[in-house]
């Protein structure tokens, strides 16, 4: 492999990594404060892109988009609020089911509202062959802002969780949810927050990619795949761990042409994903001992 | 400040407290004893807002209570320590504290937590010498202390205490004793659960003894000490003649 060609594929890994991680991060906050996966993860993403799609007709992009995120966080926390926060004493089985129902809802809802047709939002800078060039590498602008954008998001949470008082309420009901209530603190409220969180991580992942992959009704599945196989590498919960799950995933997946065709590029991520279930169910990053400490 | 009449509850078909009646007035340490399963802990998490009442009346500070929220209840000023300690396990000991604050953070903002925070460390100087340390890193004393600085951190009206001195060494239990009595010194108005029942009887003024979800006995701190159903019972002395 040329040296040009090294560099062109760990770009691309790194970028759809980075959205991958995005999204993963996005699996963890939710299941912090609630214990359950949320299926309708992939349908945030695709949801960003449509309506940042739709509204990129009228208003500028960065409107569209900030309006596009916005309205994803409603509809996460509608989700929580119809859906999950009414319910007593739920299961997880129960909680499982209802986001995988809230999901084939909003698929179904998408398909309804914007029709099979394949979109994109237009890229932020340039078009689709506008490239800068760097040495040996010749980069797209609309990769400098996924991981420009993906950067600032998991800055913007890490600050969230570690410096404001809303953050560390968030950790203390993913840590003890008895404990939290016990000092005031309103897990409920907090739950549909991580809803809201992780809806709008999600939509902004959406719009980021959209440009470069396109958008369909139903192109959240194998984002919210990707997505989940990265969380799992990380390990659950672990938010920082899942951003080194993803790029790592990222990068897998750019190299595995080299080796499968590119048809086998999305089982690339399945079968990492069930090899770490057989060999390390605790995620690359995490231990079995700290998975022990977080059920007590 | 804390009165319950009538008090019933328990777990889905399963009755735990029967009838129960009591009350805390300001002030004044109240501990509850009784031996494992006789529905100690029940019975404070009912006053907590985490278990539902079945049937009977629960008042604070003249209000009713009987079914008010746990978080609600916290910023009424009735804070639970609750059994086996329930620290953030994988935070760090300022945040744990900061997060006790977070009711007095609503009603006075944060300059109020960081000064009760200074408070605490006066109070309990072994975890100032730990504040970056994870919480589940600290041994069963210093988790201890921390669960009770963490709720003294609301600047609570009523602290509950359930069972603070188990799986502690002897040293460590007299310790926690001694600030529950400073506690009560400083005006504060404990509830305290024990099965440890002479350390209780011994630090409080008024007991209640619970058996099989009843309250058997009642009186005065001095007075149970020297009763000699409870001597038999729980204090393992022998009835002599």
């Amino acid at each position: 492999m040329s040296p040009e060609l090294f560099f062109q594929y760990l770009v691309a890994g790194i970028t759809y990594g980075a959205v991958y991680a995005v999204v993963a991060i996005g699996f963890n906050i939710i299941y912090n404060s609630t214990g359950i996966i949320n299926f309708a993860q992939g349908e945030f993403v695709m949801l960003g892109g449509m309506i940042a799609i739709t509204f990129a007709q009228w208003l500028p992009l960065f409107w569209a988009i900030s309006a596009a995120v916005a309205i994803t966080m409603l509809i996460g926390a509608l989700m929580e609020l119809c859906c999950i926060r009414w319910l007593r004493n739920p299961g997880i089985l129960q909680m499982l089911i209802i986001t995988i129902g809230v999901s084939i809802l909003l698929r179904e809802a998408a398909l309804h509202i914007w029709g099979e047709g394949i979109r994109s939002l237009p890229y932020f800078y340039g078009d689709a062959i506008t490239a800068w060039t760097f040495g040996p590498v010749r980069l797209s602008p609309q990769v400098i802002w996924v991981l420009l954008a993906c950067g600032c998001i998991v800055l913007a949470l890490q600050a969230f969780f570690n410096r404001s008082a809303l953050g560390r309420e968030m950790r203390a009901c993913a840590v003890n949810r008895t404990a939290a209530s016990l000092c005031g603190i309103k897990t409920h409220n907090m739950v549909t927050l991580s809803f809201v969180l992780s809806a709008g991580m999600g939509a902004m992942a959406g719009c980021m990619i959209s440009p470069i992959t396109y958008t369909q009704y139903d192109s959240g599945a194998s984002l919210a795949l990707k997505g989940f196989t990265a969380a799992i590498i990380g390990g659950l919960g672990n938010s920082m761990a899942a951003v080194a799950a993803g790029l790592l995933l990222g990068i897998l997946e750019a190299f595995s042409i080299t080796v499968v065709p590119l048809a086998f590029q999305d089982a690339v991520a399945v079968t990492l994903l069930l090899l770490i279930l057989f060999i390390k169910p605790h995620g690359l990053f995490g231990s079995s001992e700290a998975a022990r400490l977080k059920a007590f | 400040m804390l009165t319950i009449k009538n008090l019933e509850s328990g777990y889905a078909q399963l009755r735990v407290l029967k009838n129960i009646s009591l009350h805390v007035r300001p002030g004044e340490i109240v501990t509850i004893i009784g031996a494992n399963g006789a529905g100690k802990t029940t019975l404070v998490h009912v006053v907590a807002g985490l278990l539902r009442p079945w049937h009977g009346e629960l008042l604070f500070q003249g209000e009713d209570i009987t079914h008010t929220s746990p978080e609600a209840m916290a910023t009424l000023g009735c804070v639970l320590v609750p059994e086996g300690r329930q620290v953030f396990a994988s935070m760090n000991v300022e945040d744990n504290l900061l997060l006790g604050g977070t009711t007095l953070r609503r009603a006075r903002g944060t300059a109020a937590v960081r000064e009760e925070m200074e408070n605490q460390y006066v109070r309990f100087p072994v975890l100032a010498e730990r504040r970056k340390q994870l919480a589940g890193t600290l041994s069963g004393g210093e988790q201890q202390m921390l669960a009770m600085a963490r709720a003294l951190m609301a600047r609570p009206r009523l602290v509950m205490m359930d069972e603070p001195s188990t799986g502690l060494a002897p040293l460590i239990v007299q310790e926690i004793f001694t600030i529950i009595a400073q506690l009560r010194a400083e005006g504060n108005t404990v509830l305290l659960i024990e099965q440890n029942a002479k350390a209780a009887l011994e630090v409080a003024d008024r007991g209640y003894v619970l058996e099989t979800g009843k309250i058997i006995l009642q009186g005065k701190a001095s007075e149970l000490l020297a009763n000699n159903d409870v001597q038999r019972a729980y204090l393992g002395r022998e009835q002599i003649g």
